[in-house]
């Protein structure tokens, strides 16, 4: 019976959607419980600090220039209809604080950062290091998973915040000296228009949501990934895949959330 | 890499981190501009604040000295009760005028202020007797076409 078939593998999916949905939150519970170790020694988050962070120090910088610069031209040539050219510091900060900053380091991270994430706790768990290490009686997710953890969440609010300092430089390069855009009104407007809570704060915390589901996906594909060197590399594409509509997604609830009402 | 190596480089990516979420709020945010931590309060009344909003500056001869704290509809009066914070070290004389004004052809609005002669200075909680409200643009022309059917025919 063909229909029972098709419908018995909708049930099989599901079901393990809804299983693997379980198994990630009990994961990123877990992680938690056993972030305690981690921070008395401190030297193997500062050790995942510099693969995570300073590794994706360059990237972000020059992405954040770029942005910032296409959103300086952009910009131009749309407000110079309306003859407020005055105002292209608000968009580019605005655009950037709010918005471009937060979730295009969140992607560039997701990418650089996950997927290395995902594929080194892959293999390990391919050529058996986490069951060796259990066989040591060291919990694995105390000892690799929450310093990695630990380590996407500082690192991902201070890559977004980078990004977006560099792209206003970026915005600033191409509009006041490239193309001659007023510097006081450039930045006395961006001063007047940009508020502290409302607009960088609130960035702030959109990135450090991000950074958290981020990693927690990164981590949850490797330590769930099948051991072979296909099941790895499935894992690892499927990481960047998730943690990118799970980016935008968040992204939108979040801005619905904080500037949707006013 | 040795020890020490990552963390030099762990040091210097936090430290550019963190610069760089100061420099937003210094030089791009609002918060190394102005603030109302040392402030007087006082409010006026306008028949019409157009698209005044809250937080909005409020600035004499051009310089920045406040904000708007709050705007509601005073029901006895059946105006706009605007309260605003000024800076303490900017004194205004009880003959100040609050006007309502718009920076720019289409820019934000904020509030003027025009110091009078009174020897006397407003103080806290007090109110600005003198307003003059936003120019709405319908009433502008409304204003305008009335004139011009008053003229006499050519």
């Amino acid at each position: 019976m063909p229909a029972v078939k098709a419908i018995r593998g909708i049930g099989h999916q599901t079901i393990n959607a809804v299983w693997r949905i379980g198994m990630a939150t009990r994961f990123f519970f877990l992680t938690l419980m056993y972030s305690g170790s981690s921070f008395r020694r401190f030297h193997l988050i500062v050790k995942e600090l510099f693969s995570t962070g300073v590794m994706s120090l360059i990237i972000i910088v020059v992405a954040g220039m770029f942005v910032g610069m296409v959103l300086g031209l952009q910009g131009y040539e749309t407000l110079k209809r309306y003859g407020s050219e005055s105002a292209l510091g608000v968009m580019v900060a605005l655009g950037l604080v709010r918005e471009l900053g937060p979730v295009v380091a969140a992607l560039l991270f997701a990418s650089r950062a996950g997927s290395a994430m995902t594929a080194e706790i892959g293999l390990m768990k391919a050529t058996e290091q986490i069951s060796a290490m259990e066989m040591m009686a060291v919990h694995p997710i105390a000892r690799i998973v929450a310093p990695r953890f630990w380590a996407g969440i500082i690192s991902m609010p201070l890559l977004a915040a980078l990004f977006s300092a560099v792209g206003v430089f970026g915005g600033y390069f191409v509009g006041v000296v490239q193309i001659g855009v007023d510097e006081g009104s450039f930045w006395s407007q961006m001063q007047a228009a940009v508020d502290f809570e409302h607009d960088i704060l609130n960035g702030v915390i959109k990135s450090f949501v991000f950074g958290t589901a981020v990693t927690v996906i990164a981590l949850f594909e490797g330590y769930d990934a099948p051991p072979t060197a296909e099941g790895v590399s499935g894992a690892t594409t499927r990481t960047v895949v998730t943690s990118s509509l799970v980016i935008l997604m968040l992204d939108f609830i979040l801005t619905a959330m904080m500037f949707g009402g006013s | 890499m040795e020890r020490t190596g990552i963390d030099l480089w762990v040091g210097l990516f936090v430290v550019v981190g963190v610069a760089a979420l100061v420099m937003l709020a210094m030089k791009v945010g609002n918060l190394g501009t102005y603030n109302v931590s040392d402030a007087y309060r006082v409010h006026a009344y306008f028949t019409n604040i157009g698209g005044l909003k809250t937080t909005a500056s409020i600035k004499s001869a051009g310089v920045l000295v406040g904000r708007v704290e709050s705007i509601s509809l005073d029901t006895q009066r059946y105006e706009a009760k605007v309260v605003m914070s000024i800076d303490k070290r900017y004194q205004f004389s009880k003959d100040t005028i609050g006007k309502i004004l718009t920076s720019g052809l289409l820019g934000e609005q904020y509030i003027g202020l025009d110091a009078g002669g009174d020897t006397e200075m407003l103080k806290n909680g007090e109110q600005l007797k003198k307003t003059q409200s936003a120019m709405v643009l319908e009433d502008l022309i409304g204003k305008f076409l009335y004139s011009k059917a008053e003229e006499p025919a050519k």
